[in-house]
């Protein structure tokens, strides 16, 4: 027998088909606003592949991934911000070259913490490293001390209300409420016509599947088996000799890295930033686009969030107050009824009724020699 | 303090208290390389905690427990697994969304950091070592079942299996025959007799006829304190044994 391969069928067919509407059927079908706009949903979806991983496969439930999406809007937002800022651009205020918003607060010089976002590639770190490290700290805190299950999840919540606060409040150095907007052109390629939001969305595909494939390798490894040891029988794992905080706290970290790009994408192709994108709503919101893909599946999570960010847009522009009724009933509907989610469904319902599929369960995998 | 470096385990003045209550209370006792100590006592005698005081689940208040050397009191349950000690609970505790495969494979004592599991490859070195373990702990030809569908006693076996695949030099079973039938329950005084002629063991159990077995020596406790020690015919003919425990 040859070596396993690192895909199985189903799963090359899986991405195929996924591929295959992202990269074809979607900028085909649709007109460049509303590809801008599914641009936009697919954003969320590297949320949920990180959600997938830290609560599907390893039982952590965060309610602050707004914070983690936020985080990478936020720096490529500061990026962006100060290339519009020129001193040519900005020559009616009273210092310029700094951001409007800084002006308008009364701010006199670029804060120390905004300078390094001069740069592109210190920004591209930044959208990796930043949330990592503060994914890091919140898991070092929680975890090390053994706190789990709804507990973390109150604090991840209450997380993201604070950072939501902070922003706001320090105007000056954020853009406050307003968030940062504005935004025209990345490295002097101007981001605001359709061409360059059609480059972004395909830029934002082949992101996201080089998440996608991350998180499948991660989740083959031995190390995504430890997550799901840990799910079952965490006393288990930890008595076979497994520092149990430190895997948690990695997946954690990937986690938020995959949120920071969705967000540093989501600003590309929105044209701005802002605290309502943080706050607790949207960080629920990010866990029912995983849910209802299913919380177990990766593939799933994508449809989970293209599919709720359509309806989210198709009703609330028709019924704008009771929208966030529906997507309670939604979430509701999903732990009911099919707690795995779209993914779940797709299992029990139109797996075992594919032909092709005779063959396959015959073979386990089994590396033999 | 007895000095003497023959034993593997040392456990000295040992004391936990929860609230004031003192569950295990200046308990002491000495372990020797390839011994196969039972403890036995009444419910609440404290005997699950020693396991859990030796393991690091709980943290001792007072008292030392020295393994080959190395204070167990200070260490992280991790470290303390590195260093030789293999645990078992009372109730079966597998990974049931996990093949027994990959149960016994995490096991394996490798790649247990984050970049070790990230980067660990199943050759075939670990899977022999994998089959060889199923076939002692008669699960060699359910290796690819998911680890729900297995009974309780094959459960137990499985997770035997898990800290067998550690080859760790004390390992510490919570009543290993619990809840077993007949049948299973023969099957596993065997199988405990292979398995622990290489190293100590601590075992908690109440069927006698399984302690006078497989004990080498028998401790009993009762509220937290030794009662008494000695082969399985002294304690038997012990009368505070006879009164707390064996009596009724």
């Amino acid at each position: 027998m040859t070596r396993t391969s690192f895909l199985k069928r189903d799963e090359a067919v899986g991405l195929a088909i996924l591929a295959l509407i992202i990269f074809v059927v979607f900028p085909v079908m649709l007109d460049d606003f509303r590809l801008n706009l599914f641009g936009k949903y697919l954003t969320y979806a590297f949320v949920a592949i990180g959600l997938v991983l830290c609560w599907g496969a390893g039982g952590i439930l965060s309610l602050g991934q707004g914070v983690f999406f936020g985080l990478g809007g936020y720096c490529m937002a500061m990026f962006l911000k100060l290339e519009a800022s020129t001193p040519e651009a900005t020559a009616i205020q009273s210092t310029p070259g700094i951001p409007d918003f800084m002006d308008w607060n009364q701010i006199t010089a670029l804060p120390v913490w905004w300078q390094p976002f001069d740069s592109f590639a210190l920004t591209l770190a930044a959208i990796l490293v930043v949330p990592a490290a503060f994914a890091f700290v919140i898991g070092f805190a929680m975890f090390r001390r053994r706190v789990s299950g709804v507990y973390f999840a109150i604090i991840t919540q209450a997380i993201a209300a604070i950072v939501t606060i902070l922003i706001i409040g320090q105007q000056g150095y954020t853009g406050g409420v307003n968030g940062i907007t504005d935004l025209r052109t990345l490295m002097g390629w101007d981001i605001r016509p359709d061409g360059a939001k059609t480059a972004l969305y395909f830029v934002n595909g082949v992101l996201l599947f080089v998440c996608l494939l991350v998180a499948m390798a991660i989740r083959k490894s031995k190390f995504g088996r430890v997550l799901v040891a840990m799910r079952d029988a965490e006393d288990r794992v930890r008595f076979s000799g497994y520092d149990v905080a430190s895997f948690k706290i990695f997946i954690f970290c990937v986690g938020a890295m995959m949120a920071s790009v969705g967000g540093a994408m989501f600003t590309l192709q929105v044209g701005f930033m802002s605290p309502t994108i943080v706050g607790i709503v949207p960080s629920i919101e990010m866990v029912i686009f995983c849910a209802v893909g299913g919380r177990h599946s990766l593939m799933g999570a994508v449809y989970g969030a293209l599919l709720v960010n359509w309806a989210k847009t198709t009703f609330s522009e028709s019924f704008p107050d009771l929208w966030l009724f529906g997507l309670g009933a939604l979430f509701i509907a999903v732990v009911m009824a099919f707690p795995n989610g779209l993914a779940g469904l797709y299992d029990d319902y139109v797996k075992p009724r594919l032909p092709m599929r005779r063959t396959a369960p015959a073979t386990q995998p089994q590396p033999a020699e | 303090m007895q000095e003497n470096h023959n034993f593997i385990l040392a456990v000295e003045d040992l004391t936990v208290s929860f609230d004031g209550f003192k569950a295990v209370d200046g308990l002491s006792f000495y372990i020797e390389p390839n011994e196969c100590r039972v403890i036995i006592g009444p419910n609440g005698a404290g005997k699950t905690t020693v396991l859990d005081l030796i393991c690091g689940r709980t943290r001792a208040t007072a008292g030392s427990i020295d393994f080959k050397g190395s204070e167990l009191t200070r260490m992280r349950e991790d470290q303390i697994v590195h260093a030789g000690v293999g645990r078992k609970f009372q109730t079966p505790s597998v990974y049931e969304d996990l093949s027994v495969f990959e149960n016994l494979e995490i096991s394996y004592p490798r790649g247990h950091t984050v970049l070790g599991a990230l980067t660990f490859r199943r050759d075939a070195e670990v899977e022999a070592r994998i089959r060889d373990i199923a076939e002692t702990i008669f699960l060699g030809d359910m290796l690819q079942e998911r680890a729900a569908i297995l009974s309780h006693g094959q459960k137990q076996w499985l997770e035997i299996g898990m800290l067998l695949i550690q080859d760790p030099q004390l390992m510490m079973l919570d009543e290993p025959v619990a809840g077993m039938s007949v049948a299973e329950r023969k099957k596993t005084a065997e199988l405990l007799n292979r398995i622990i002629r290489d190293r100590a063991v601590i075992v908690i159990e109440h069927d006698m006829g399984f302690v006078a077995d497989i004990a080498t020596r028998v401790t009993v406790m009762h509220q937290g304190k030794r009662l008494s020690e000695g082969s399985m015919a002294h304690v038997q003919a012990d009368p505070k044994v006879v009164e707390v425990y064996l009596g009724h």
